[in-house]
C-alpha cells in the first residue's frame, strides 16, 4: 500500500516507473518481431554496440542531454547492426558468428573510450558508466519526454506497417515476389528495434537491455496464437515489470532498479513457460499422463473383451480380476476397472467379478477388431 | 502436332540467365520460353539450380546476367501477374497465426500501403480454401496443419494472388497420394482456364501424365519444349549424368475409384 500512495506523491518514483514502464512496452512489443525472426541476439550485439556511441556523442558535444546520448546510442547501435547484415551477406561468416564479433567489438571499444575519458574528462563524465547497468534514479521529467516520444513514434510506425512487416516476419520470400521492398522493410523494422533498445539504456544498461527484447515476447508466445495478442502481450509484459522493478527497488534500500526489472520479466516468464494452458510444461505433464492413463485402462478393456468374447454373450459373462491380473502381468488393473466403470464401459457383478457393459462391448470390439457395432460412433 | 509450341504467346521468356554464388556458377546462360497456359515441369538432379531458376526469375536472387519477360513485357512491369509457391520448409510454420491469415497475405501486394486486409480479402481467402478444400480450417492456428496441409495452404494463398502465371517450388514435396491428386487437378483447372504454372518436379514417372511441357536443368539448360519431344532418355541422361534407370513405357499410376469422393470440397475455378 505505501508503495501506492508514494507512487502518487513521489515524484522521483513516479519518474523511475513511468519510465520503466515505457522502456519495456516499447521494448516488449519490438521484442515480438525480433524473436520471431530469429533476430534475438540482434537486440543484444545493438545494446551493446550503443556504448562507444553514447561516449563518442558525450567526447564530440560534451553535453550529457539525454536526446543526444540517445542518437549517439542509436547510431551506433544501428551501424553495428548494418555491419552485421553486411558482413552476413559478403562473406561466409554466419550470422550468430557476425553479431558475437559485432557485439564484443564495440562493447570493447566503448569501455576503452570510457576508460579514456575517465582519465581527460574528469567529473564531468560522471554518470556515463551508468549506461553499463542503467541508473534508473538518475531519470528526470526530460529524460520521460524523450523516451516517451521516441516510444510512441516506434509504436505508430508498426501500426501503419502491420501487414508488411507481418509478412516480412513469416515469409520474406513471398513478400519479395509480391514486389514488397525487403530490403527496405528490414532495414525499418531492424531501426525500430534499435530506437526500441536505446530508450531503455539509462534505465537497464547496455548489458542488461537484450533481456527486455527477448524475455516478455519469450512469455507472450506461451499464451497466444496471434501475432497481434503476442505483440500486445510482450508490451503488456515489458511494462508490467518496468513497473513491478521500479517498485520493488524503492520499497527496499539499495537494490537497483534495472537488474530488478529483469527479474520480474524473468519471473513472468518463468510461471508462462511452467503453467500457460497448452504449450505450459505442466500442461504438457498432464498431457502425457492421461494419454498413458487411457492407454492402460484401454488394454485391460481390450483383455476384458477378448475374454467375453469367447462367449455367446459378450455382455453377460463376467470374469474375475485375477485372470485380468496375469493378462496384464499385474499392471495396476483394479484402478484401470474402475476408471473404465466410471466411464461406464464396465460393471461390477454382486459376486466381485467384472463384466463389460454392452458399450463397453462396441468399444472393446473396436480396440481388438478396429470395427464398430452397425451403426456404432467411433469413441 | 497439338503439343507444338504456339510461340504467338509466350507466357514465359527467359534469356541469358545466369547466377553465381561466391563466384561458382550455379545457373549458366539459361534460355527458356514457356508458352502461355502450359503445365511446365523443370527437373534435374539435386543441386542443379531449379530453386534458383524460380528465384530469380522472381528476382529474389541477385542475378549476374540475364532477362525476364512476363507475357511480352519486363517481369518488374508485370509482376502482379505472377503467383508464388515457395518450398513448405522455408517458413515458420510454428509463426502465430491462422490459415485464413496465411491466405490473406496473397493479397497484400494488391493492398496499397497502411491499408489493413478487410471482408473483401476474406472473401477472397475463403473461396481460395474452398478451392483446395480447406475450408473448414481457416481459424486453424497453423502450427496444427499436416504437410498436406500447410501446401494447401500456400496453394490458397497463390490463388488469392489471381495470377496468370504461377511458379511452384516442389508443391509435391512431402503430400500423401490424394493431395498430391487434388494438386494436379487443381494445376489442369488453372490450364484450362489459360494460366500457365511452372513447377519444380522431381517424379520422374508422373511427368507425362501431369505435364504438358519441360525444362531440363543441371546448372544449363539441357532441353525445354513439349514432354513428349524432350522427355526422353537422351536428355535425362544428360541431365542426370546417366544414373538414370528410366523406362520408357512404364505402367502409370492408376486414380483410384473412390478419389473424386475424397476430394469433396475441391470445387471448380472460376475465370
Amino acid at each position: 500500500m505505501s508503495g501506492i500512495l508514494e507512487f502518487m506523491t513521489d515524484y522521483t518514483l513516479r519518474t523511475v516507473a513511468l519510465g520503466s514502464a515505457t522502456l519495456g512496452l516499447v521494448a516488449g512489443a519490438l521484442g515480438a518481431f525480433a524473436v520471431l525472426r530469429r533476430q534475438s541476439l540482434l537486440g543484444d550485439a545493438v545494446s551493446h554496440a550503443a556504448l562507444p556511441g553514447i561516449v563518442l556523442a558525450f567526447m564530440v558535444t560534451g553535453s550529457k542531454t539525454p536526446l543526444i546520448l540517445v542518437i549517439g546510442a542509436a547510431l551506433s547501435g544501428w551501424v553495428a547492426s548494418l555491419l552485421v547484415l553486411l558482413v552476413v551477406r559478403t562473406t561466409r561468416i554466419k550470422m550468430d558468428t557476425a553479431l558475437g564479433l559485432m557485439l564484443s567489438t564495440f562493447f570493447g571499444l566503448g569501455m576503452v573510450l570510457l576508460s579514456v575519458i575517465q582519465r581527460t574528462a574528469g567529473e564531468g563524465m560522471a554518470g556515463l558508466d551508468h549506461f553499463l547497468f542503467g541508473q534508473a534514479a538518475t531519470l528526470v521529467g526530460e529524460d520521460l519526454v524523450t523516451m516517451a516520444g521516441l516510444g510512441l513514434a516506434v509504436l505508430i510506425v508498426l501500426m501503419l506497417l502491420w501487414k508488411e512487416f507481418k509478412l516480412l516476419s513469416f515469409d520474406p520470400e513471398f513478400a519479395g515476389a509480391l514486389g514488397l521492398p525487403v530490403k527496405g522493410l528490414n532495414v525499418g523494422l531492424t531501426t525500430l528495434l534499435v530506437i526500441a533498445i536505446v530508450i531503455g539504456l539509462q534505465t537497464v544498461g547496455v548489458v542488461l537491455m537484450s533481456a527486455m527484447i527477448v524475455t516478455p515476447a519469450a512469455a507472450a508466445r506461451q499464451w497466444t496464437d496471434r501475432l497481434g495478442v503476442l505483440v500486445a502481450l510482450a508490451g503488456f509484459f515489458g511494462a508490467l515489470s518496468g513497473l513491478i522493478g521500479a517498485l520493488v527497488s524503492s520499497l527496499i534500500p539499495r537494490l537497483p532498479t534495472g537488474p530488478t526489472i529483469i527479474m520480474a520479466i524473468t519471473l513472468i516468464t518463468v510461471l508462462s513457460l511452467l503453467f500457460a494452458p497448452r504449450r505450459g510444461v505442466v500442461a504438457g505433464w498432464l498431457r502425457t499422463l492421461s494419454q498413458r492413463k487411457q492407454v492402460a485402462s484401454d488394454s485391460i478393456l481390450a483383455d476384458l473383451y477378448r475374454l467375453a468374447d469367447q462367449h455367446p454373450e459378450p455382455a453377460e459373462a463376467p470374469h474375475e480380476v485375477p485372470v485380468l491380473v496375469a493378462m496384464r502381468s499385474g499392471e495396476a488393473v483394479d484402478k484401470g476397472l474402475a476408471e473404465l466403470a466410471r466411464q461406464g464401459l464396465t460393471a461390477l457383478e454382486p459376486d466381485g467379478r467384472w463384466r463389460l457393459t454392452p458399450e463397453g462391448v462396441d468399444r472393446g470390439r473396436h480396440l481388438v477388431h478396429g470395427t464398430l457395432a452397425e451403426g456404432g460412433e467411433p469413441a | 502436332m497439338s503439343e507444338t509450341a504456339t510461340t504467338d504467346k509466350l507466357a514465359v521468356r527467359v534469356t541469358d540467365l545466369t547466377v553465381a554464388y561466391h563466384h561458382r556458377p550455379v545457373l549458366w546462360d539459361i534460355d527458356l520460353e514457356v508458352p502461355a497456359g502450359k503445365l511446365m515441369a523443370v527437373m534435374g538432379p539435386n543441386g542443379a539450380g531449379k530453386t534458383t531458376m524460380i528465384k530469380a526469375i522472381l528476382g529474389l536472387v541477385p542475378t549476374a546476367a540475364g532477362r525476364v519477360q512476363i507475357l511480352g513485357k519486363p517481369y518488374a512491369q508485370q509482376r502482379h501477374l505472377v503467383g508464388y509457391v515457395p518450398q513448405r520448409g522455408s517458413v515458420d510454420w510454428d509463426f502465430p497465426t491462422t490459415v485464413r491469415d496465411v491466405v490473406m497475405m496473397g493479397r497484400y501486394g494488391a493492398l496499397s500501403w497502411f491499408k489493413r486486409p478487410g471482408a473483401n480479402e476474406r472473401k477472397l481467402a475463403a473461396e481460395a480454401l474452398e478451392k483446395v478444400g480447406m475450408n473448414e480450417f481457416a481459424d486453424r492456428q497453423i502450427s496444427q496443419l499436416s504437410g498436406g496441409q500447410q501446401q494447401r495452404v500456400f496453394l490458397a494463398r497463390a490463388l488469392v494472388q489471381d495470377a496468370q502465371i504461377y511458379f511452384m517450388d516442389e508443391p509435391f514435396q512431402g503430400v500423401d497420394a490424394r493431395t498430391e491428386r487434388a494438386i494436379v487437378d487443381l494445376l489442369k483447372e488453372l490450364r484450362a482456364l489459360g494460366r500457365t504454372v511452372v513447377v519444380v518436379h522431381h517424379d520422374l514417372q508422373t511427368v507425362k501424365e501431369y505435364f504438358d511441357w519441360i525444362t531440363l536443368l543441371n546448372v544449363r539448360r539441357i532441353a525445354c519444349g513439349p514432354v513428349n519431344a524432350v522427355f526422353n532418355q537422351e536428355n535425362l541422361r544428360l541431365a542426370y549424368g546417366g544414373r538414370v534407370e528410366f523406362l520408357e513405357g512404364r505402367t502409370r499410376r492408376e486414380p483410384e475409384n473412390d478419389i473424386d469422393e475424397d476430394l469433396r470440397g475441391l470445387g471448380r475455378i472460376r475465370p
